[in-house]
């Protein structure tokens, strides 16, 4: 069994797109094309995030996730804006495997027990993006990371774990779009905290990053730049590594 | 005509998906006059058991399914839940289960790993894993080399030498395809594992069993 490697993309104003610490976004592209290429590569799995939805208070779009899903051979979470059994309903309805919730499980921990009593908890994954504040301490943000909920990371998950959820999605904003390598000390400490999968999130820049969150206790490792952008001038391809690129080296556990 | 059975949960379109793909005639009803016209059934399933069972009893569909199944030897495949529903019962919940299995399911055991590992497992099983074949059988026919399903589960069937046809490992081993006559079943997702899944699929559609 080797450690899942999962796209992550990001649905903004106009189509596919990426930004860097949660600024400066970039037009990917259009998602179904971008999604069907996804597949034809083979990729694990793919979480899609409407990451407006909340800023903007809309609920998640149907149809539109049963387009992103009828591309799919693979599981497909979706998430953004979701906030409501309804939601769950239209989403699992769709085709999306897992709904990924975020504010929603800071505002309301009761939601994400309720939809993992419903649905079961490995269909309900919750999203995480940590942010260091002035005075340095990382603490989970919400709202495309405008709020600080003042929640360290470790007790969020632990508490998410408790109330059902049944994977954490861990994204450092403050490594996002750098491609310098994940937030290792944080992969770490909330990856001991629970005994759910992580799934880490934010800096991936080469498969080597992979392999040291895994190392560091995350189950699954997520990127966005990484797979989309391109050579020295960031030019938009899609790409995924291999399998015999991401297997561990001889002698190390891959699980 | 393979029908997929709607019992109100799992990934039914993509079941579909993934069966039109392969040319197969297939259709998705929750309506018992319909199921029981069925030449193939598929009976998928995400959620939790008691859910499943009762749903199913509740639409007539566990009558006309154990019809079918039991007395006509329809072929059905379960996937994931619709596996675990044809046990005898689940730790997860207080119903019974249909029984075309005898064994059960129970939960994954956290603290049980193999000798070589020494970090408790994680639960839900969210991976792709390797398959191994205890017992030739035709839904694995062709299997490529590198085949890998994908498994999201917290729970499994029990050891059941008589009916398991294949083992995967996750802290241990344990049952991921069972096959009793014209019933059988998968833990993992074929829907949701490309190619592989797509070519047990088409073994399913395709043989006499």
């Amino acid at each position: 069994m080797r450690f899942r490697v999962i796209p992550c993309l990001l649905l903004g104003e106009g189509g596919l797109v990426k930004t860097r610490r949660f600024k400066n976004e970039r037009y990917v592209g259009d998602p179904l094309n971008v999604i069907r290429i996804f597949n034809e590569k083979e990729v694990d799995e793919l979480i899609v995030l409407d990451v407006l939805a909340t800023v903007q208070g809309r609920q998640p779009n149907a149809s539109t996730v049963k387009a992103m899903a009828g591309e799919c051979f693979m599981p497909l979470s979706y998430g953004g804006g979701v906030s409501s059994m309804t939601d769950l309903e239209h989403l699992f309805k769709a085709g999306a495997e897992k709904v990924v919730v975020n504010a929603a499980a800071v505002d309301t921990p009761g939601f994400v027990q309720e939809a993992a009593r419903a649905y079961g908890s490995q269909s309900i994954a919750v999203a995480m993006d940590v942010r260091r504040s002035v005075f340095g301490r990382q603490s989970v943000w919400t709202h495309r990371a405008t709020r600080d909920r003042s929640i360290d990371p470790a007790i969020h998950a632990a508490r998410m774990e408790d109330v059902g959820a049944g994977e954490i999605l861990l994204n450092s904003v403050d490594r996002e779009g750098t491609r310098e390598g994940y937030d290792l000390p944080l992969v770490e400490r909330v990856s001991q905290s629970v005994r759910i999968p992580v799934v880490a999130s934010g800096g991936a820049g080469c498969v080597s990053h992979f392999l040291e969150a895994i190392a560091a206790g995350a189950s699954a490792v997520s990127a966005g730049s990484m797979f989309v952008f391109f050579g020295k001038h960031d030019a938009v391809l899609i790409t995924y590594p291999d399998a015999a690129s991401l297997n561990p080296p001889c002698g190390r556990p891959s699980s | 005509m393979i029908i997929i059975v709607d019992y109100g949960l799992g990934n039914l379109g993509s079941v579909e998906n993934m069966l039109r793909r392969l040319g197969a005639t297939a259709a998705i009803s929750g309506d018992p006059s319909i199921v029981a016209q069925a030449d193939k059934l598929i009976l998928p399933g995400v959620g939790a058991f008691d859910q499943g069972i009762t749903n199913l009893r509740a639409r007539a569909l566990a009558q006309t399914l154990q019809e079918r199944v039991i007395e006509r030897r329809v072929p059905i495949l379960g996937i994931c839940l619709g596996l675990q529903l044809m046990t005898t019962g689940s730790e997860e919940g207080q119903e019974p289960g249909l029984a075309w299995l005898e064994t059960k399911t129970v939960r994954f055991q956290t603290n049980r790993t193999s000798s070589d590992k020494h970090t408790p497992i994680r639960v839900p099983h969210m991976a792709w894993n390797e398959v191994r074949i205890l017992r030739e059988d035709v839904l694995f026919g062709g299997l490529h080399r590198d085949a890998r399903f994908y498994f999201v589960h917290s729970y499994h069937l029990a050891e059941s030498p008589e009916t398991t046809i294949a083992v995967t490992t996750h802290g241990y081993e344990f049952p991921c395809a069972a096959r009793r006559d014209n019933i059988a079943g998968v833990q993992f997702h074929p829907e949701k594992s490309h190619r592989f899944g797509l070519a047990l699929l088409k073994n399913f559609a395709e043989t006499e069993q």
